[in-house]
């Protein structure tokens, strides 16, 4: 069974929705990144999300511009992504999903990237800016290599576009919890539930919820009732406040251990 | 060719709408609202009303009679959208999206600008409806066209810098659209050219096609027949597909699309994506993009802020690459150089992206004596008093030009 797909059922026995982590990759450094990503695995993160830093990341708040911004300077680039996925892979089973602006794909190729990053060991992509309607010449390759392709829902999707993720969308489907760009807030957004519920309805895949949980009390509540929950910002934070000290790859571990006990029986 | 785009907004394989989700539902609830409201006679009666009254349309096309005899060719004319009020074509865009957004019910207004003309003629049409107005600009335009900014404040619009990136045109559009999709329920992205997702690209078009319609009916008065070729400068691309599009069916009028060169031809150094881009995504559309090999933005230079920009509107790359449109380049020097000639023989000050489409015929008329050729100078240049300053400093300074009689 593909790694995302027997981390759900396993998670779903345990009732315990997933921790989700997405980092940049290559912030502060292409070296550093496997690493970090092992602290969260520590930690008890279940799911990586690969970011792959970009130029023009108009879906992301400061706290991810500034991360695609450093790693760019660290001299970080799509086929750079690919090897630290490698990295990982060598020393663990961790689902990894790919999460991407498009032009760098269609930069690299769709073909030659579903081949290189299914033989690094990534498990799927997540597209950020495409959509199932435009997704027809892209997305084929991904599949044909046997990788997961997740797209968004969002709390402005319609029935009929909602129809259209749970369709295109395998592994699991990314719930966007609120409007606006990725970052930190205080409180969950009250459009989550309504937007789950008619998932539901739609699918039995896994929803993933992200945008905006940064806290373990905003996971605990995402948990009740989602089967995931990402965290980006806070731990994008994190790097960025320590990123010249040797206790970054702690700190990862405690924030993500203290999101993981909170999720702990969230769904029983 | 008339019927482009698609019912997804493809034009060939370029256009399309390339957004985050959230995105998506508020485009098909303005592509809807507009292709409604474009075929109801009130809508239509109301723009035709503003444009005549409020913008001044139509604008003259006036024959270039000393520019023309000093070149020595083609007999030139200039399609004169620098009258408009504000100052350039923009207003006509502005007008129409106004009044989609007020049948929208959407009680806010946000838009990009590059060298504020945009910025100015929303920053209009939100103070003469009374709606709130944000215009993001990148901090770099916000200091050479600094008298926009000026313009819009006064005229009731907050204006927001931008510091990312190159703090250009494209920083803008980013910030707008970060601005959109977090409020999106109350807001509608007025945008500026040619440019983004599905139905922006077509229906900034269709606001501007009056620009090609009257200058065709003008010259038809004027010279009983339709130009040998029409020049207009290509940022986004809104001036050149509103001039073009009325004449694509005639295929013996060239269609002349002028970009930035800048000041070289490496990477970063100019905006002229059709020689130095390929095809990719940027800001919701497929289309020609100056990028690196990693599929990274590149970094651009005009000394024209409109046209600085590192796409291009994506019925330009289709244009392009059917060979209906021809485009190229000319440099930062070219252009300021026609600017200058441009005023001292028609008395005619031209925005810096529209001297860019005048240097092109400045190079082009000498070898075409005998055909008629229209310019689009699509905006006057108050605005770039200070960039013509720095760049002709023998004309700027207190002392008398010579002593009094």
């Amino acid at each position: 069974m593909p790694r995302i797909d027997s981390l759900f059922a396993r998670l779903r026995e345990k009732k315990r929705p997933a921790l989700i982590a997405y980092i940049t990759a290559g912030d502060p450094s292409p070296s550093r990144t496997a690493s970090l990503v092992e602290a969260l695995e520590r930690g008890g993160v279940d799911l990586i999300e690969l970011g792959v830093p970009f130029s023009d990341p108009v879906a992301d708040g400061p706290v991810i511009q500034a991360a695609s911004e450093r790693a760019l300077k660290a001299g970080t680039n799509l086929r750079g992504v690919v090897e630290i996925a490698e990295q990982i892979r060598a020393h663990s089973e961790i689902p990894i999903l790919l999460f991407t602006y498009l032009n760098p794909v269609l930069r690299y190729g769709a073909e030659a990237l579903a081949h290189d990053a299914a033989k690094a060991g990534i498990d799927g992509v997540l597209l950020t800016d495409l959509t199932p309607e435009e997704s027809g010449s892209i997305l084929p390759p991904f599949r044909k290599h046997g990788l997961d392709t997740v797209f968004l829902a969002a709390p402005t999707s319609t029935p009929r576009r909602l129809d259209l993720v749970a369709e295109n969308s395998s592994g699991f489907i990314y719930l966007v919890s609120r409007l606006g760009v990725t970052g930190e807030r205080d409180s969950l957004s009250d459009s989550v539930e309504p937007l789950v519920n008619s998932l539901r309805q739609r699918t039995p895949k896994p929803l993933a919820l992200g945008f905006g949980i940064s806290k373990p009390e905003h996971a605990a509540s995402a948990g009740r009732f989602a089967d995931g929950v990402v965290v980006g910002s806070a731990f994008v934070r994190l790097i960025e406040q320590n990123q010249d000290s040797k206790q970054l790859e702690e700190k990862l571990e405690d924030y993500a251990r203290a999101l993981s006990s909170a999720l702990q029986g969230a769904r029983a | 060719m008339i019927s482009q785009p698609d019912a997804l907004g493809h034009f060939g394989g370029y256009g399309g709408r390339f957004v985050p989700e959230t995105l998506m539902s508020p485009l098909e609830e303005i592509e809807q609202a507009y292709l409604r409201f474009r075929g109801d006679p009130a809508f239509q009666a109301e723009l035709d009303d503003l444009l005549a009254n409020f913008a001044g349309r139509p604008t003259p096309l006036f024959h270039a009679k000393r520019l023309s005899e000093k070149l020595g060719g083609a007999k030139l004319y200039l399609k004169r959208e620098d009258l408009l009020h504000t100052g350039a074509h923009k207003i006509n865009n502005c007008l129409g999206q106004i009044l989609l957004a007020r049948r929208m019910g959407k009680k806010r207004i946000i838009a990009e600008t590059g060298a504020g003309q945009h910025g100015v003629a929303t920053a209009t049409v939100c103070a003469l409806f009374g709606l709130e107005c944000v215009v993001y600009m990148g901090e770099e335009d916000m200091r050479r066209q600094r008298l926009n900014v000026f313009r819009m404040r006064l005229l009731g619009a907050e204006v927001v810098g931008v510091s990312a990136g190159s703090k250009t045109l494209k920083d803008a559009i980013s910030e707008a659209m970060r601005d959109w999709v977090t409020n999106v329920s109350t807001t509608h992205y007025l945008l500026g050219s040619a440019l983004g997702a599905h139905p922006y690209p077509m229906m900034v078009r269709d606001f501007h096609r009056v620009i090609g319609v009257e200058t065709r009916r003008q010259i038809l008065e004027a010279e009983g027949r339709l130009p040998h070729a029409i020049y207009a400068c290509v940022g986004g691309g809104s001036n050149a597909i509103g001039i073009f599009h009325p004449f694509l069916e005639d295929s013996a009028v060239r269609l002349i699309g002028v970009e930035a060169g800048g000041r070289g031809h490496k990477l970063g150094e100019h905006a002229a994506r059709f020689s130095g881009g390929l095809p990719g995504v940027l800001q919701g559309t497929y289309s020609y993009l100056l990028q690196d090999d990693d599929g990274q933005i590149a970094l651009t230079h005009s000394v024209s802020a409109g046209l600085d920009y590192a796409s291009v509107g994506p019925e330009h790359a289709w244009l392009h690459d059917q060979h209906r449109a021809e485009y190229t380049s000319v440099t930062d020097e070219q252009a300021l150089e026609a600017a200058r000639l441009l005023a001292r023989t028609e008395g005619i000050i031209p925005a810096l992206e529209s001297a860019h489409a005048v240097a092109e015929a400045v190079r082009l008329a000498p070898k075409t004596p005998g055909e008629i050729h229209v310019v689009n100078v699509s905006g006057r240049g108050d605005k770039d008093i200070d960039i013509y300053r720095d760049n002709f400093p023998e004309l700027d300074n207190e002392g008398s030009d010579h002593a009094a009689y």
